[in-house]
C-alpha cells in the first residue's frame, strides 16, 4: 500500500515537471494593417520585440508589446500613431491574457501542426475586450512556433479616426502574431 | 501516515494550479529602461517664424508654403489685408535625428535663405543620464535679390549677404506645454545708414500649448537687445494656431512681421501691434517621406 503511494507520488512529481514547461520569447513579431480600401498609402507597421509566455501545462498564454516599438514605413505616420491614435505616453503597452482552449490536443513534444483556439482579453489603448481567434501551433524539432491572425475594431478600443483620414485608415485592423517560442529555464 | 501522504499529494496537484494562474510575463523579468527621445514638442520644425526645438525625422522632406497678407488696419478696401500677399517657399530636409537643413526663397526683397540646424543634446527620458532639455544650434545665410539701389557705384555680391546664428534651448514640459528660448545674433554685411549697426543681438521665446490632439496654440516673440535700427522698427510677435491633418500642418496666425527669414523678421519688422499693423498669415507644411523605413 505504502509502496504504491510512493510510486504514485513519484508519478505526480514527474508529471508536474513535464507540465511545468513554460515557453517564451522576447522577440515575437506582430504585424498590423489598417489600410482602408481607398487609401493611397499603406498603413501598416511591425513590432519585433513582442514578449510572450505560454504555459504548456494548461495553455495559459500572455503577450505584451510596447506601442512605441511599432515601426512604420513613414516616420510621420509612426509619430501620429503614437501621439494621436494610440497615445503611447499614456498607454505604453498592449497586452493579451488568455488561454489555448484546446490545449489538451497539443503535444508540445511531438512534431506536428496543431490548430488551436485562443480565447482571452486584449488590452489596447487602455481598453480591454474579450477576443477569440483561431491560430496554429507548429512543433518541429523541439521548436514551438505559434501564429494567429485576427481583426479588431478600432472603436472597441476607443481609437478615434478623424474625418480627414477616414478614407485612409480602416475601421478594422488586421493583426498577425508570430512567435518562435523556446523553453523557459527557471 | 496515509492521510499525510494524501495531503501532500493534494498539495502537489494544487501547487501547479496556483503557479499557472500567476502573471506569466513576470517570469521574463523586468525590461531594462531605455533612453527615449522626446518627440512632438512642436507639430512642425518651426514655431511660427522662428526655428523650433523640433527636428524633422531622418529621410523626410518638409515642403513649406508661407503667406503673409497685408495689414489688418487697411480695412475693407483691401479686404483687411487679404488683397496683398507676401510669400516664402522652402524645402527642409531631415538628415539625422538631430541634423536638418533647408533653403527657401521669399518674395520680400526677393531673398534666398538657407540654414543648417544641429542638436547637441535632445531632451529624453528613461535613464538617469537623460537630458531634460534640448540644446540646438542654427546657422543661416540670406541673400538679398533686389536690384542694386545705386547701380552707378561699385557693388559687391557680399553686400547682399546677411548671416544669423541661433541657439535653441527648449523643453517639452508635458504632453501639451513646450517652451523654448532662442538667443540670436544677426550680422548684416551692408546696412542702410552708416549709423545702423551691423550686428544685432536678440532673445527669442517660443511656445506651444496643445488644445486638442490635432490643434495647438503657438507663439513666438523676439526681443532685440542690442542693435535695433534707430526708428520705425519693432520686435516681432506672432500668435497662431497649428492644425494638423495627416500629412499637413496648417499654421494660421497673426503677426506684425512681414519677413519670413531671421534677418527679415528680427531686424525689419515695421508693423506695430498696438496700431493694428498686424497681418493674417499661414504656413502650410507638407511632409514627404523620401526614404521609407523597411518593415518587412
Amino acid at each position: 500500500m505504502k509502496k504504491s503511494f510512493f510510486i504514485l507520488l513519484f508519478g505526480v512529481c514527474l508529471a508536474n515537471l513535464a507540465n511545468a514547461q513554460k515557453l517564451f520569447t522576447k522577440a515575437g513579431r506582430i504585424d498590423f494593417n489598417a489600410t482602408a480600401p481607398s487609401s493611397p498609402e499603406t498603413i501598416q507597421a511591425v513590432n519585433r520585440t513582442v514578449r510572450c509566455v505560454l504555459d504548456a501545462a494548461n495553455g495559459n498564454m500572455q503577450f505584451a508589446v510596447l506601442i512605441k516599438g511599432f515601426t512604420f514605413e513613414r516616420a510621420l505616420m509612426q509619430e501620429h500613431f503614437n501621439e494621436n491614435y494610440l497615445e503611447s505616453d499614456k498607454f505604453p503597452n498592449a497586452e493579451f491574457k488568455g488561454v489555448v482552449s484546446n490545449n489538451a490536443t497539443v503535444n508540445y513534444t511531438k512534431d506536428g501542426t496543431y490548430p488551436v483556439t485562443v480565447k482571452g482579453k486584449l488590452t489596447i489603448h487602455g481598453q480591454t475586450n474579450a477576443v477569440e481567434t483561431s491560430g496554429k501551433i507548429v512543433v518541429q524539432d523541439g521548436n514551438v512556433n505559434a501564429t494567429a491572425s485576427f481583426s479588431v475594431l478600432l472603436a472597441d478600443y476607443k481609437v478615434a479616426i478623424p474625418g480627414v483620414v477616414a478614407d485612409k485608415v480602416n475601421k478594422t485592423v488586421k493583426i498577425e502574431v508570430a512567435c518562435n517560442l523556446e523553453p523557459l529555464k527557471s | 501516515m496515509q492521510t499525510q501522504l494524501i495531503a501532500f499529494l493534494f498539495l502537489l496537484f494544487f501547487s501547479t494550479g496556483i503557479e499557472a494562474q500567476d502573471d506569466l510575463l513576470s517570469l521574463l523579468g523586468e525590461e531594462k529602461p531605455k533612453k527615449e527621445r522626446i518627440k512632438s514638442a512642436f507639430k512642425s520644425p518651426r514655431v511660427i517664424n522662428a526655428h523650433a526645438m523640433e527636428f524633422l525625422n531622418p529621410g523626410t522632406m518638409d515642403f513649406r508654403i508661407l503667406h503673409r497678407f497685408g495689414t489688418l488696419d487697411q480695412g475693407y478696401k483691401n479686404f483687411f489685408g487679404l488683397d496683398q500677399a507676401s510669400m516664402r517657399m522652402s524645402f527642409d530636409f531631415g538628415v539625422l535625428h538631430n541634423l536638418m537643413a533647408g533653403a527657401g526663397r521669399s518674395t520680400f526683397k526677393k531673398e534666398v535663405d538657407a540654414f543648417i540646424k544641429y542638436a547637441l543634446i535632445r531632451q529624453s527620458t528613461g535613464l538617469s543620464s537623460s537630458s531634460p532639455l534640448t540644446l540646438a544650434f542654427v546657422s543661416g545665410v540670406t541673400v538679398d535679390g533686389l536690384p542694386w539701389s545705386d547701380p552707378a557705384r561699385e557693388n559687391y555680391f557680399s553686400s547682399r549677404l546677411a548671416f544669423y546664428h541661433q541657439a535653441i534651448l527648449g523643453r517639452k514640459f508635458n504632453e501639451s506645454f513646450t517652451l523654448q528660448l532662442m538667443p540670436t545674433m544677426v550680422h548684416k554685411n551692408l546696412v542702410q545708414a552708416a549709423s545702423d549697426p551691423n550686428d544685432i543681438f536678440a532673445m527669442g521665446v517660443g511656445g506651444r500649448l496643445k488644445l486638442s490632439k490635432r490643434m495647438a496654440l503657438t507663439w513666438d516673440y523676439t526681443h532685440v537687445l542690442v542693435g535695433m535700427p534707430a526708428s520705425g522698427y519693432y520686435n516681432p510677435l506672432s500668435i497662431g494656431l497649428d492644425i494638423e491633418t495627416g500629412g499637413h500642418v496648417f499654421q494660421l496666425h497673426v503677426t506684425n512681421a512681414i519677413g519670413m527669414n531671421e534677418r527679415a523678421f528680427i531686424t525689419e519688422t515695421t508693423g506695430q501691434w498696438g496700431k493694428g499693423q498686424i497681418r493674417f498669415g499661414f504656413n502650410l507644411s507638407r511632409t514627404f517621406q523620401l526614404k521609407k523605413t523597411k518593415i518587412n
